[in-house]
């Protein structure tokens, strides 16, 4: 059904639809809507979950662990500090194997403090084996949620899905979205069958030490899930759209890239911005497309190379650092293409929108206007030179 | 596609304000797109609420700069700063004050409408928070929302007494501005 709702709440009831029995997470902004109105939902008896209060990120990520690893369906939220918090944990998770899902409702790293809205926080951690989408609109991160848990918990996966979505801009943002209903999901989402479980009646041993012997394997396995959902996550979204009526690609999204001369590349909200912009600038004969990244683990290398292997020129816009380094982003589209016949002339590096930092329709044409016949890494839209300048007293 | 800019302090409810305007909208068949931007984070520091609104859904993220529609839930902000920057050149804004207030100089063919928001509040609600009484002088002003719509949404977001209370200040805030157009 249609709705006018925040975007954590229409969060809330879809993960509700979900039907967890364990919800722990401790409160962060721009996360803490969600979890709230879950937890309310658990108090009027609307969901048959036990909620579990926490005192830190690092233990409402434990409680969720051990909940997974006990059988049992589950659900965590978070944001900025609180991921990096729970970062231990989150490895553990993916090395053991088990199928949690967690929102992460995107914000900027400390220090400065700063609670709007980056990338930095899901990017640090994309090295910890779970599968990490990125949102545009909240009717997307309302259908990737059960899809994160199909996925997760399919015996050949096991491993846990990070959905993330732009702090406030989705999070705090009001629009239609239209939630799907239980019978849908109950059609599309099964109930949680654990291939193993922690069973006093049947005791066994998760997450044991390793030595060197199998310590490799174990790792090697993770990865090569990863390469196979690369196939595996479009049949799941593909499933999704026959019950939903709504029809996704799962990895990437390609938006007028057909005839482009120039291509933009982003992940989340800030692609709808870009598509607003193509819009216009294609008005004026200007051939510009975007390629969205849906899927940033596992990386979608394959179908990148082939929707952008015969374009001239493409802006990688990446909304976090590697300080002292290339951007995550923009790295990984470069090396890509090394090596390869087929190659854009020019792969340029934009860095728009940190700590809040608004993207505007001009941010973007300022990207499109600087990805010419010289290469750039890292150049920062909007940067304000009038606040770099240094100034030092000797005491 | 329709832009709104709403000048609050924290606190002040310019959240609900944006919700509500958007659910009359969202009633109306018209897709919005509500949302916040914190300044400081804190009670009582200048922030901004949003509503863009389409007949499809909006895709734009930024935030608005060139409003077609101004509301000012707190004249105070304007003595600092400018809360009419970048509103079009046939805006027309909304602001919560006293009959007497000493009004911006404005664009030929912009509009301003007074509204005493917090005295009709304080008769309606018993507190001063004059969002929905702002909500019908904005129907009234703009012409852009019914009445009914309004209330249709006012349903949706309170119970019981609230709902009551702001429903009155609605139609009373509506009123104020009808009257006005009519002397």
């Amino acid at each position: 059904m249609k709705e006018l709702l925040e975007g954590s709440l229409a969060i809330a009831k879809a993960v509700s639809l979900c039907k967890p029995g364990v919800v722990s997470a401790y409160p962060i902004t721009p996360q803490t809507h969600i979890v709230e109105e879950l937890a309310q939902m658990v108090v009027d008896g609307h969901l048959k979950a036990e909620f579990v209060n926490v005192e830190s990120e690092h233990s409402a990520a434990s409680v969720v662990l051990g909940g997974s690893a006990g059988g049992v369906r589950v659900y965590t939220s978070t944001s900025s500090q609180g991921l990096l918090y729970m970062t231990e944990v989150l490895y553990n998770i993916a090395g053991m194997r088990l199928p949690v899902v967690l929102t992460c409702a995107n914000r900027a790293i400390s220090a400065p403090i700063n609670i709007w809205n980056d990338q930095q926080d899901s990017i640090s951690v994309r090295d910890a084996g779970w599968v990490q989408f990125y949102v545009e609109n909240n009717q997307e991160a309302v259908d990737f949620h059960p899809i994160a848990y199909r996925i997760a918990e399919d015996k050949a996966v096991m491993l846990p899905v990070m959905v993330c979505m732009d702090g406030f801009i989705l999070t705090h943002g009001m629009e239609v979205v239209d939630i799907p209903s239980q019978e849908q999901i109950d059609k599309f989402l099964p109930s949680y069958k654990p291939l193993y479980k922690l069973d006093p009646q049947k005791p066994i041993t998760m997450g044991p030490l390793v030595d060197p012997d199998s310590y490799t394997e174990a790792r090697y396995a993770i990865h090569e899930t990863q390469k196979e959902l690369l196939k595996f996550i479009p049949q799941v979204v593909g499933e999704f759209g026959k019950v939903s009526g709504r029809h996704y690609n799962g990895l990437i999204e390609e938006y007028k890239t057909k005839d482009a001369e120039k291509i933009i590349i982003a992940m989340g909200s800030v692609c709808g911005t870009i598509k607003e912009v193509i819009d216009e600038l294609r008005k004026k004969g200007k051939k510009i497309g975007l390629l969205k990244i849906v899927c940033y683990r596992p990386f979608p290398a394959q179908e990148i190379y082939e929707a952008l292997k015969n374009v001239p020129k493409i802006a990688v816009v990446d909304r976090s650092l590697s300080l002292g380094s290339y951007s995550p982003l923009y790295a990984e589209v470069r090396s890509l293409f090394f090596g390869k016949k087929k190659q854009p002339k020019i792969i340029s590096n934009f860095i728009l929108g940190l700590g809040g930092r608004d993207i505007t329709k001009d941010s973007i044409k300022e990207v499109v206007r600087l990805l010419n016949a010289k290469e750039r890494t890292c150049e920062f839209i909007d940067l304000k030179p009038e606040l770099l300048k240094e100034e030092y007293k000797d005491e | 596609m329709k832009e709104i800019r709403i000048h609050a302090r924290a606190g002040q409810g310019a959240i609900t304000t944006a919700a509500l305007l958007g659910l009359a909208y969202f009633e109306k068949g018209m897709y919005p797109y509500a949302f916040p931007n914190f300044g400081a984070a804190r009670m009582g520091a200048p922030m901004n609420a949003f509503v863009r609104v389409d007949v499809q859904p909006v895709r734009l993220r930024s935030q608005i700069y060139e409003p077609d529609y101004l509301i000012i839930v707190d004249p105070t902000l304007m003595r600092g700063f400018n809360c009419f920057s970048g509103l079009k050149d046939n805006g027309i804004a909304i602001i919560n004050a006293k009959e007497d207030f000493e009004l911006p100089k404005i664009k030929a063919k912009q509009k301003i409408f007074v509204v005493p928001a917090n005295d009709i509040a304080m008769k309606t609600i018993g507190r001063p928070l004059g969002n929905t009484a702002m909500l019908g002088a904005y129907a009234a002003a703009t012409g852009e929302l019914e009445v009914s719509t309004l209330i249709e949404a006012i349903k949706k977001r309170f119970s019981g007494k609230a709902q009551e209370g702001n429903i009155e200040a609605i139609k009373q805030g509506y009123a104020f501005i009808q009257g006005k157009n009519l002397s």
